[in-house]
């Protein structure tokens, strides 16, 4: 009966999250007056989507953590880009998709309304992490006096006025390290109102509009400010590309792009510039290699900035995303694998998960730091905490089915911003 | 169905946690033997006014620009500094002069301490400079645009006024990993090192091969010296190394 629900459409037995299909949606489409956007036909749930947002999420927990060996196998270490961006990017797509019906359903103030209402979510979850940052961090600050690392000790400073630093929090001013990506999540959320109205008149010229705000973050050096000083380690002007792309997409976009998307010549340029890539990251880890990589490269190149999305990133991203759409296409039977669960119930829960992740990455390094430290020890932690985050996505999925069961009708037009998630 | 996922990640724990346990076990063989891959302690820099002065038996004058962590409180004679110049007495010839000194700018940024330098260079006028920064930039979060530029700054004041320049980055610190966020600050001091053909001593690196070889345990809480001084040891003699490869000085100045 929710938003999320008609997005849904008909559901696979069992795919946790997704609840009955509502008929009502599919003839509800028609009736909208010659919209500028298509949305997708009323299918089965993309578990692609939550595929991959599931892998972002297991990806972020462990680039959280202190490296280790299971983050030889995350995707920042063979290229540019890394699981951030393929979190903004589907969290655009699925943010559009659920509010972008709601607003061409109910209307633009309705839709806002809905979407504040997950902006609001996902700042008292952002509270409630910085809290528990605290917590480490005060535990931290008095049990640990190895003399190699007073200066180290200096990140405590900010405890000494708790005043000014737990205000600035609340003003997602100060933002701890690993705490950067749901502050901007929720500036991304604040703008989707405006987004949509204007994907609604006209998705081309929006697109362009995010790429000419891109371009004048790099020009003019846009910038949100942080505390004590500094700036956002995720600048918002310049990640919105990534968040509207998602959303263009996800508005008809990816059905205009799929004859480009099919062409071999595409195909081509994307394994180049992958292998690329991968090619200049290896360097980074066997320095002999960058004796064969040309100075000039390297001056144009470097360095590849994370903060402002830097442009190689965000064509990386794209070079992953067409490979991942050619070769494994929707319907692809291993989307209903058993294996793969795991990573598809993660993806339909992500802004609990994600906050999971980032308490589980906290605990992680508090039992190495305080309990037990070495590789095994490791590896252990980086396992249980995916085998939680799994569990905890499983239980979050079999209450909703049952609450979902016993209180249909009650839940009437209750914005389900499941789908919308990407927290 | 569940017992196969059970099993397979068991198997994969089981596969992920075998090198490690060897890589344990092998630890207490060499102990604390500061040992390095080579490339660790590679660079294409090359450090021409040192060479020169050991070759035409000049004294070698060092002088180390760092913050808290470039010495051990309370035992200032096994800091890096010290033991680098004890090292190099021993490797350069016993009528090669060797002096270092040190010069501490406690919770400055790069950029507080670059704005020194031209005094501190008309002060001193060493051969060589060894500036150890980013610590407190990390800490405070400069932008790492702004520090970028203020070490581009400090390496050319510094070039300037005459000497040979290292870089050296910031402390392997497990503990704090999850607090002070290191990357983008390593990141900028080795495109400076490359746009300015300086070598870059990279202590975070070899402090993390050490940590994950297990020759130190750098998530120690130990509250006591030791720990601090066999580190200082090793990076001591891992900088006394670097800088006679940078300046190419090979065995036939080396005593041993």
């Amino acid at each position: 009966m929710t938003i999320a629900d008609q997005v849904t459409g008909s559901t696979i037995a069992g795919t946790a999250g997704a609840k009955p299909a509502e008929v009502k949606s599919v003839d509800a489409k028609p009736r909208i007056a010659a919209p500028a956007i298509t949305l997708p036909a009323i299918g089965e749930r993309e578990l692609r989507l939550d595929l991959f947002r599931g892998l972002a999420l297991w990806l972020i927990f462990i680039d959280h953590l202190p490296p280790n060996l299971l983050t030889w196998f995350t995707i920042r270490n063979y290229g540019f880009s890394d699981a951030t961006e393929i979190f903004i990017f589907i969290s655009g797509y699925t943010a559009a998709f659920v509010y972008g019906r709601a607003m061409l359903e109910n209307g633009f103030v309705i839709a806002t309304a809905r979407v504040l209402r997950r902006v609001w979510q996902i700042y008292v979850a952002h509270v409630f992490l910085f809290t528990i940052f605290l917590a480490e961090i005060s535990y931290v600050a008095t049990s640990f006096e190895n003399p190699l690392y007073t200066e180290e000790m200096g990140i405590m400073d900010f405890l000494k006025q708790p005043d000014v630093t737990i205000v600035q929090a609340l003003l997602l001013r100060f933002r701890p390290v690993n705490m950067d990506v749901l502050p901007l999540y929720i500036v991304l959320m604040l703008a989707l109102p405006l987004i949509l109205w204007s994907m609604k008149w006209r998705p081309d010229v929006t697109l362009a509009l995010s790429a000419l705000l891109y371009a004048a973050t790099w020009e003019f050096d846009l910038y949100f400010s942080a505390y004590p000083n500094g700036f956002w380690a995720f600048n918002p002007f310049a990640w919105q590309l990534l968040f509207v792309f998602g959303a263009w997409c996800a508005l008809g976009g990816a059905r205009r792009m799929s004859r480009i998307l099919a062409s071999p010549v595409t195909m081509w340029i994307s394994i180049a510039y992958l292998a690329a890539a991968f090619y200049v990251t290896l360097t980074w880890y066997v320095p002999q290699l960058s004796h064969f990589m040309p100075k000039l490269i390297e001056q144009w190149m470097y360095p590849i900035d994370k903060t402002d999305l830097d442009v190689l990133r965000f064509t990386h991203f794209l070079a992953l995303a067409a490979l991942t759409v050619r070769f494994l296409p929707r319907e692809w039977p291993g989307l209903k694998s058993p294996w793969l669960r795991p990573l598809i119930v993660c993806g339909q829960h992500s802004l609990e998960i994600f906050c999971l992740g980032v308490f589980l990455a906290f605990a992680g390094h508090f039992i190495l730091a305080e309990v037990a430290s070495g590789p095994a020890m490791h590896a252990l932690i980086s396992l249980s905490g995916i085998l939680i985050m799994w569990a905890m996505a499983w239980v979050i999925s079999w209450y909703k089915r049952v609450a979902d069961k016993s209180g249909v009708k009650t839940k009437n037009a209750v914005g389900n911003a499941d789908l919308a998630g990407g927290g | 169905m569940k017992a196969k996922v059970l099993l397979s990640l068991i198997l994969l724990c089981g596969y992920l946690a075998a090198p490690s346990a060897r890589a344990d076990d092998a630890a207490p063989a060499v102990p604390a033997a500061c040992e390095l891959p080579p490339y660790l302690l590679a660079t294409e820099s090359q450090l021409h006014k040192v060479a020169e002065a050991v070759t035409s038996g000049k004294p070698l004058e060092i002088l180390v620009v760092g913050s808290r962590s470039t010495t051990i409180p309370f035992s200032e004679d096994s800091s890096y500094p010290a033991r680098m110049q004890a090292i190099l007495k021993e490797k350069l010839p016993p009528s090669e002069t060797v002096h270092v000194s040190v010069e501490i700018q406690s919770k400055k940024t790069a950029e507080e301490a670059a704005g020194t330098f031209v005094k501190l260079m008309e002060a001193k006028s060493p051969t060589l400079v060894i500036w150890q920064t980013g610590t407190v930039d990390a800490i405070r979060s400069i932008d790492p645009d702004d520090f970028r530029g203020a070490v581009t700054d400090g390496v050319a004041a510094l070039q300037n006024a005459g000497a040979d320049v290292v870089l050296m980055n910031l402390q392997y610190s497990p503990r704090t990993e999850s607090m002070i966020s290191a990357p983008p600050y390593l990141d900028n001091m080795r495109v400076v090192a490359q746009e300015h053909d300086v070598p870059l001593f990279d202590r975070f690196a070899i402090m993390r091969q050490w940590n994950d070889q297990g020759q130190f345990d750098l998530f120690s809480p130990s509250r006591g010296p030791e720990l601090a001084k066999q580190v200082h040891d090793c990076i001591g003699r891992a900088l006394a190394q670097f800088v006679l490869d940078a300046a190419h000085l090979g065995s036939a100045q080396q005593q041993n």
